[in-house]
């Protein structure tokens, strides 16, 4: 039969339990991502199946009213007498449309270069002084807070864990772990006191450098959302994916200079001993290792 | 028999309403938007679109103002939301409006939501208007994203870090969306004047495109009648088979109106 033109009804498919069976197999794939890889390959042949199931009684539902659409489309097109079309008539239209576009491409290039290129050229980060090495006493995790980038102001603030572990091979050997919860990027406290009044303040090329005395007895938690770090970084508790972030450092006429961040996977042992798993600097929240980290191939520089 | 001219008041008002409308047609436009036919029993539910509308447009307004004297640099900006709270005539109010509006107009959205949903507006012929519709859901909750920065206190701050390392966690983009969010690799003071910007500019043009978009399918489809109307689009509905006992759920035949039997 036939629908009546303007009821406000179309001839809808028959009731299906298909996108029930969809529903279950993007379910049962998202949660095999986390648990295991068999419930994701159980979840996409079950997306598979019920969305061509699915696909199929909608397309066979809707197909005849769709192609008559389009012959009814096509059908007054044809029948109307099409204007006499001259070359110089086409070949105005096209000029029109290529300038036009080349206009549109020589306005676009810039606004999309300073709006989105500039977000990812030019990016590098800046080595930080921290002062003479003598200030950080052997085993004490001191709480540095130094200027990242000198052309920043108060915002390229940031804060880092050093401690030293006494010289090993005969060069001094520092932790310098990053305050950035690998959660979600908020910044982890020390658990266990800070001497606020011993503090020193560092004078640099860059600004003071404040070094304050910590014991972080249960290493370091994030206020945010709970995660919880041991005192090589390592995670014990909480959402976090992996170690807290660590700096390359070195050694320039005795004083310790911070350099680019890396990710660390976990710490096995601890100070000068310890065996760090690094990674190529990740953003908060994303894997480092593991399946999960397939999801995140790339990353823009830092 | 002699018609009575129009007094010289009523002369005196149509004169320019004639003037316009015979040059542009814009008070029949006007005319046709206020005075078209809507079911008769419409309700207060459907009075939750224009709300949000309103709620929009009070945004709008009282963000023009707080944009006279917001400074959108790290080091000023958390100081000028002060002078406009504590110095600016009434400053305290407008940004009232604006912060708590925001809140309002996004709660208004969900409500309108919610009424669309359960009335079943979204179905045939509007399904494209409820698209239009979650996308101005979207981009409203972006507007309120970026809008949260613009404080810089420590709560926006630190709000906007969680936020944008959220969107970094998406798979495969999320690293290069949270860079584009931020304008570089570290928030700086480049982050504020992108946010700022779209804040004020970007977000809220796209939002008039859209909602331009979204009235104008309401005029064209009309609205529709609640689901406990006696009319169907402007007709009388067919009454519903009578209920019966053998099972839950009845097979009805599905072309046509509902309840009508098929040939």
């Amino acid at each position: 039969m036939e629908p009546p033109e303007g009821d406000g009804q179309r001839d809808q498919p028959t009731p299906s339990l298909w996108p029930i069976g969809l529903a279950v197999g993007v379910v049962c794939l998202l949660v095999g991502l986390v648990v295991s890889w068999v419930a994701v390959a159980v979840g996409a042949a079950l997306f598979a199946i019920f969305g061509f199931l699915w696909a199929r009684d909608v397309a066979s539902g809707h197909r005849a009213p769709e192609a008559e659409a389009a012959e009814a489309e096509a059908t007054p097109a044809a029948g109307e007498e099409p204007a006499e079309r001259f070359p110089r008539n086409v070949f105005l239209e096209t000029a029109t449309i290529a300038i036009g576009a080349l206009i549109g491409l020589i306005v676009t290039a810039p606004v999309l270069a300073a709006s989105v290129l500039n977000a990812f050229l030019k990016q590098h980060g800046h080595d930080v002084d921290l002062g003479p090495i003598e200030n950080f006493p052997e085993g004490q995790y001191m709480i540095a807070t130094f200027q990242s980038d000198p052309h920043t102001g108060t915002i390229g603030h940031r804060s880092a864990f050093i401690r030293y572990n006494g010289p090993k091979d005969g060069e001094p050997s520092f932790t310098c772990i990053s305050n950035r919860c690998v959660h979600l990027g908020c910044p982890v406290q020390p658990g266990g006191p800070t001497f606020d009044k011993e503090q020193k303040k560092v004078p640099t090329k860059h600004g003071p450098v404040t070094l304050v005395p910590s014991l972080p007895a249960a290493g370091f938690i994030c206020p945010c959302h709970g995660g919880a770090y041991d005192q090589e970084g390592n995670r014990i508790a909480g959402p976090p994916t992996h170690a807290l972030n660590r700096f390359e450092f070195s050694i320039v006429d005795g004083r310790l200079v911070l350099q680019s961040l890396y990710s660390v996977s976990h710490v096995e042992g601890t100070g000068a001993n310890a065996q760090i798993t690094k990674y190529v600097l990740t953003g908060p929240g994303q894997h480092v290792d593991g399946p999960e980290a397939w999801l995140y191939p790339l990353q823009p520089p830092h | 028999m002699a018609r009575k001219p129009p007094s010289k008041t009523k002369q005196a008002v149509m004169y320019p309403l004639d003037w316009l409308e015979e040059r542009s047609g814009i008070v029949g436009g006007v005319k046709y938007f206020l005075f078209r036919k809507v079911p008769g029993d419409t309700n207060w539910f459907h009075t939750l679109g224009s709300a949000t509308l309103t709620a929009f447009i009070v945004q709008l307004v009282t963000g023009v103002i707080l944009a006279m004297y917001y400074k959108p640099s790290p080091a000023e900006a958390h100081s000028s939301v002060q002078h406009i709270t504590n110095d600016v005539t009434l400053g305290w109010l407008v940004r009232g409006m604006h912060r708590w509006g925001a809140s309002v107009f996004i709660i208004l959205m969900f409500l309108h939501m919610g009424r669309v949903f359960l009335f079943g507006a979204y179905k045939y012929p509007r399904e494209l208007n409820w698209i239009v519709g979650v996308l101005l859901l979207a981009t409203g909750l972006f507007e309120g994203l970026t809008g949260y920065l613009l404080p810089f206190d420590q709560t926006a701050y630190w709000a906007t870090v969680v936020a944008i390392n959220i969107n970094g966690t998406a798979p495969f983009v999320g690293p290069f969306l949270a860079s584009l969010l931020r304008g570089g690799a570290e928030i700086g003071p480049d982050t504020l004047a992108r946010f700022y910007s779209l804040h004020m500019l970007v977000i809220p043009g796209a939002l008039m495109a859209l909602i331009g978009l979204h009235l104008y399918l309401v005029v064209r489809l009309g609205v529709s009648s609640p689901p406990w109307s006696d009319e169907a689009a402007g007709r009388e509905r067919e009454p519903e088979p009578p209920p019966s006992r053998a099972g839950l759920v009845q097979p009805r035949p599905r072309a046509g109106l509902p309840g009508r039997p098929t040939e």
